[in-house]
């Protein structure tokens, strides 16, 4: 399969992340849309590991497959972002105690 | 006998402990415990300097080396002390009328607080410990030290009575002209040090010798070095054109104006010519210079001096007159008539000095002589030494002043006869003026008030006694500089300078010289009596010509000077004020305050607590990193 498809999707994922990001103001999605651009980066990264060890494979430089050093940021960044969700959820229990609300633009004191 | 070049160092040395023990203890000491541990220490130093200059007497001179003051690269410049002629006989001078004046002043400022007492004698010991250590460096480094710490003392004494703002301004002018002056030695000192790479005299003079006139050496370097040391030397001895403060700094305690402002200090410019003699002699433009500014100092200072009425101020003016003949000597040659002339000169100015100091104190502070008059058979003894301080200046044999001035005649004679009538003008005016001095002060009918006629008396002991030693010695002082036309095989100050300065014979024949002695002595005697004819019953309130005005005014020059450079120099530091520093430098530092603040105020709005719009900007802001990054970057 061309690697543009995997581009593509990723790059869709990206956006829907970013944009859910940049447009809902419910924190719970906001942190759902963070994982999505979480993912479509891992997505990236197997999809050009892939790519990048098949194309030294066919060449005669390595002797394996499949490559792994992507692979393994990927790892990382699911630890990452695991550890992210269980302070973020903590966040946001204590923020909808506090003010009985996960809306974002509530939480515009630090400005004062 | 031990050889007492061992403890020549004592002899700076007994000063400066003088100095540090009433400076640091002069809040448990009395009076008389400063005045006593002041005086003895000078006292040991004249002891000492008197041993030391026996010792030379009889024909050794040498340097002893202490430690290495400065070393650095190649150049090293040893602490170390010189022990010839010209420094004992400085060293004499210093010592001995040190010691008089240190006497005297532990009655003339009897009326101190004592801690006050014990600073000044502080003081006073730091200035003869300084001027010692002038006199007995052995390298020009050493000799500035000394240079710097009489002027340092002189600030510190002219300024004594601080709590008045004018002495305190009469000790800053006095310190700042001389630094114009040290300015100048400084870079002279630099310039024999790029040259030659040593500093002491005599490594100088033979460095000199041997490359004078050689690219290493050549004329230019010789005139400009001398004529800034000569520069150096018109502040630290008040000639033209940096005289002005010497008069001002008359603000000090009298006895300090007869050691540092009249008989040593001074001469500190004199001894630096004497001691250098070697080079100047090299440099006839320079030597041209010197007899020029010295003749018309002493013109100028003798004509201010003719119309002046403050007791002290004559004196000062009188003093710079004399220093002025003094480098017409150093001009025209006759660098041991100069040593001579500063010799008698310590005696009689000091004298009259602390003459003047007696009658003050005896007036209650009264200085202008308008209001004395008919003190002479109050203050017999201080009548008396003034008188013969009087005859000494004016150069009437066989007092000192005689001698000394006929041999700066005589050789201003050989040297250009303009300059010899000149220079027997300015004897003249010095004659008429101290005259007048003396009538207006001793003679005719006392002019002050009731409360004042009341309170003569003469002063007590401690401070006739020194009047009454220097009144002996400005008799006796002339007699070592005896014109070999008088007696035969005389002149022994000559010959016990000649190993430091050597004797330049002058082919004068001895009618000459009776008639230049004759007529100096009887012009001089005929100033005296018109003096005496003009001032002798005079009475206050004559009308005064405008050349009289012209005169009392100092010939304006304070004024000039204000106008010229004072004034100038604060114009352009209101200008720097207000515009260099409000505006520009102000300006720019207000601006960069004003510049982050206003920026700070626009960028505020984007702190605005939405979490979605520091999202968005920081989306936006990787975008404009990642643009630049792969688009505008190569």
């Amino acid at each position: 399969m061309p690697i543009n498809y995997y581009l593509f999707l990723s790059l869709a994922l990206f956006t829907i992340g970013m944009v859910g990001v940049l447009t809902r103001r419910n924190a719970i999605i906001i942190f759902m849309c963070i994982e999505l651009m979480l993912n479509a980066v891992n997505l990236l990264l197997v999809a050009f590991s892939k790519m990048h060890y098949q194309a030294a494979f066919e060449a005669g430089q390595v002797a394996g497959q499949a490559g792994v050093d992507g692979q393994l940021f990927v790892f990382f960044i699911m630890v990452v972002a695991a550890a992210e969700v269980s302070v973020g959820l903590a966040i946001i229990v204590m923020m909808y105690r506090n003010v009985h609300s996960v809306d974002i633009n509530f939480l515009n004191r630090l400005k004062h | 006998m031990q050889d007492i070049f061992q403890l020549a160092y004592w002899i700076p040395l007994l000063p400066l402990l003088g100095s540090l023990l009433n400076g640091l203890g002069r809040r448990y000491m009395s009076r008389s415990m400063a005045g006593w541990i002041g005086s003895l220490s000078v006292l040991g130093s004249f002891v000492l300097s008197v041993l030391v200059f026996l010792h030379v007497k009889s024909g050794h001179s040498e340097v002893i080396h202490y430690f290495d003051f400065i070393k650095v690269g190649t150049l090293t410049i040893p602490f170390s002390f010189q022990l010839d002629a010209l420094s004992s006989l400085f060293l004499l001078i210093i010592t001995g009328v040190g010691f008089l004046i240190h006497v005297y002043s532990t009655a003339y400022m009897h009326e101190e607080d004592p801690d006050q007492f014990a600073r000044y004698f502080s003081y006073l010991n730091l200035f003869v410990f300084s001027m010692l250590l002038l006199v007995l460096g052995s390298n020009y480094v050493i000799l500035f030290i000394g240079w710097e710490g009489v002027g340092l003392c002189s600030y510190l004494l002219i300024g004594y009575w601080f709590k008045n703002p004018a002495y305190t301004a009469a000790a800053n002018k006095a310190f700042i002209m001389n630094r114009i002056g040290d300015l100048a030695f400084l870079v002279a000192l630099f310039w024999i040090i790029t040259k030659s790479g040593v500093v002491g005299f005599q490594d100088f003079f033979s460095f000199v010798q041997q490359h004078q006139f050689t690219e290493r050496f050549t004329a230019t370097d010789i005139t400009v070095i001398t004529l800034l040391f000569f520069i150096g030397a018109t502040g630290k001895s008040a000639q033209l054109p940096l005289y002005t403060w010497l008069p001002d700094a008359m603000a000090g305690p009298t006895p300090v104006s007869a050691l540092i402002h009249a008989a040593t200090m001074v001469t500190a410019g004199i001894y630096l010519i004497a001691r250098s003699n070697f080079l100047y002699s090299l440099a006839p433009h320079t030597l041209h210079l010197i007899s020029w500014v010295g003749l018309l100092t002493a013109l100028l200072a003798a004509s201010i001096a003719l119309a002046q009425n403050d007791i002290k101020k004559v004196l000062a003016y009188s003093t710079v007159s004399q220093l002025g003949f003094m480098f017409l000597a150093l001009g025209t040659g006759a660098y041991a008539a100069a040593v001579f002339h500063v010799m008698t000169h310590a005696f009689f100015k000091a004298l009259l000095f602390l003459g003047s100091g007696s009658v003050i104190h005896a007036m209650g502070g009264e200085q202008d002589i308008r209001k004395m008059g008919g003190l002479s058979t109050k203050l017999r003894i201080t009548y008396f030494t003034f008188l013969i301080g009087c005859i000494a200046i004016a150069g009437i044999p066989p007092f000192s002043g005689f001698f000394s001035k006929d041999a700066i005649l005589l050789s201003v004679f050989l040297h250009s006869p303009l300059q010899y009538g000149l220079a027997l003008f300015a004897a003249l005016l010095t004659a008429f003026y101290m005259f007048r001095l003396l009538f207006l002060t001793f003679a005719g009918q006392f002019r002050g008030t009731e409360e004042q006629k009341h309170h003569l008396h003469e002063s007590p002991w401690a401070m006739t006694l020194p009047l009454l030693v220097l009144a002996v010695l400005s008799v006796i002082g002339g007699w070592v500089g005896i014109p070999e036309v008088l007696l035969p095989n005389a002149e022994p100050l000559i010959q016990f300078l000649s190993p430091v300065i050597p004797v330049v014979p002058h082919a004068v024949s001895h009618e000459t010289e009776y008639i230049l002695m004759a007529t100096s002595t009887v012009l001089v005697l005929l100033m005296v009596l018109a003096a005496w004819w003009r001032y002798r019953h005079y009475q206050p309130g004559v009308s005064t010509s405008p050349f009289t005005r012209l005169l009392e005014n100092k010939w304006y020059v304070d004024e000039i000077y204000d106008k010229l450079i004072v004034q100038p120099l604060s114009w352009m530091a209101a200008w720097l004020r207000s515009v260099a520093e409000a505006k520009v430098i102000d300006g720019f530092v207000n601006g960069v305050g004003r510049a982050v603040q206003y920026s700070a105020r626009q960028l505020r709005f984007v702190q605005s607590g939405q979490v979605g719009l520091y999202v968005l900007l920081m989306v936006l802001s990787m975008a404009v990193m990642l643009f630049i990054q792969f688009f505008i970057r190569k």
